[in-house]
């Protein structure tokens, strides 16, 4: 139950800080960094799948409403949240029998930056895509792709050490 | 029919997944269609309230600028009234006009923006004027340095504006030292420099010449600021097209207008009795 809390909580927290404040962060005019989607590596791994999947598509369409993109960020971020079982079979190699006891916390750092690099690249790939919404201005996806990734992930890496040494 | 509830048990979480996609998938395709984005869009109750709340926090850090800017159209208003009262003063004989039943064209509605977006390809501002005021879709939005876009949606108390930074705009613009007109369109590279397309080929016009809105169509006044032309992008093939540098800054907006066109319903009947 109390986790169930924590992770609405954590929920409504991610929203309302890409909302109010990493939306409004245009470093270099175009970069933007989308640090919801950590809700979806953090989540836990016991949980029923449904649950990430709805939740994540929820995060992603609150999200939409507010930057008045139709439904990008709710399919971007609900694409990450369905492949993430088959990335996390992949890069941990672990299969689903060892869900109830694993921790993001307690793997090789390696393993982690991969596994996160994976999903915050594809995320953002299929977000710029929709964005632009036309082959038109590709290489620009591309280069849009790659800066918010490296700013989504400098954050994420900065907050989750900040947070991890505060429970040690 | 075993076979379909056995399908649908081993394939159920895909299917769920697929089912939300399509949902997601429409949403956005629907946003790409004028005037049929409804659900999604940042003019709602909950959505406009936050944002209304955090701009005021924003506004209250801007309020040095907003004044500059404020003194300075000021001063542009005054310099207008001395010029109207000189006119008055001296009047030159002109035609008569029904003075008894002076009909405004339009009317200006004063507002602010609540979310400003610049840097994606179909860009949209939220203001904080509705239906409560006035506002309908196909509104002219403009400030004092000139053109931000066109209403396209309306709740009770909040608008959402169709910036010119969005690649469904397409306004008629025209040169102020002559008649020749063109589309004003914006090619998502820059948020700073729109292209001014479909220009006559005999116009005549040299870098750092003003382009004003055009009052062809029944949205935007006659002359109201747009940019200066900073090069020709393509004047040898048949598109003519050329980089406007607009003077708005377009990542810092603040106090807005909206026009309303009285005789918008007029003009439009009007021209639809013609066609037929």
């Amino acid at each position: 139950m109390n986790k169930l809390f924590n992770n609405i909580l954590l929920f409504f927290f991610l929203f309302l800080l890409q909302v109010l404040i990493l939306n409004n962060i245009q470093l270099f005019d175009y970069v933007n960094p989308y640090l919801y989607i950590v809700f979806i590596f953090v989540y836990p791994y016991d949980k029923s799948k449904f649950s990430l999947l709805s939740f994540s598509f929820l995060l992603g369409l609150f999200i939409d409403f507010f930057s008045n993109s139709g439904g990008i960020h709710a399919s971007a971020s609900l694409f990450i949240a369905f492949i993430r079982l088959y990335v996390f079979k992949i890069v941990f190699q672990k299969t689903e029998a060892d869900f109830d006891f694993f921790s993001l916390n307690e793997e090789p750092f390696g393993k982690i930056f991969n596994y996160t690099v994976i999903l915050t690249i594809i995320h953002h790939f299929i977000l710029f895509s929709l964005i632009n919404f036309s082959f038109h201005n590709f290489p620009n996806v591309i280069t849009d792709t790659l800066f918010s990734s490296v700013f989504t992930l400098l954050l994420y890496f900065l907050g989750s050490f900040i947070f991890s040494r505060k429970q040690s | 029919m075993q076979q379909l509830i056995f399908f649908i048990r081993k394939y159920k979480y895909f299917l769920y997944f697929l089912l939300l996609q399509i949902i997601a998938f429409s949403l956005t395709i629907n946003n790409h269609s004028f005037h049929k984005s409804k659900f999604v869009s940042s003019a709602n109750y909950i959505t406009g309230g936050i944002n209304n709340k955090t701009s005021s926090i924003s506004e209250y850090l801007n309020l040095k600028s907003e004044n500059t800017i404020l003194v300075e159209e000021n001063k542009q208003l005054k310099n207008k009234v001395e010029k109207l009262l000189f006119s008055i003063k001296n009047p030159v004989t002109s035609p008569l006009k029904d003075t008894l039943n002076p009909l405004l064209q339009f009317e200006y509605v004063n507002g602010k923006t609540i979310a400003n977006e610049y840097s994606k390809t179909y860009n949209y501002l939220t203001i904080n004027r509705g239906k409560n005021h006035g506002i309908k879709p196909e509104m002219a939005v403009v400030n004092s340095k000139g053109i931000i876009g066109i209403t396209d949606y309306s709740s009770n108390k909040y608008s959402r504006v169709q910036s010119i930074l969005n690649k469904n705009s397409k306004i008629n613009a025209k040169f102020k030292n002559s008649d020749h007109f063109g589309t004003l369109t914006w090619n998502a590279k820059d948020y700073n420099i729109v292209q001014l397309e479909d220009i006559p080929r005999q116009a005549v016009y040299k870098t750092g010449d003003t382009i004003i809105t055009g009052g062809k169509s029944t949205i935007f006044p006659e002359g109201i600021l747009i940019g200066t032309i900073l090069e020709n992008l393509e004047s040898a093939s048949a598109l003519n097209v050329i980089n406007i540098k607009l003077f708005n800054d377009m990542s810092n907006i603040g106090p807005i207008y909206t026009i309303k066109n009285f005789d918008k319903e007029e003009i439009e009947n009007l021209e639809t009795n013609f066609n037929e």
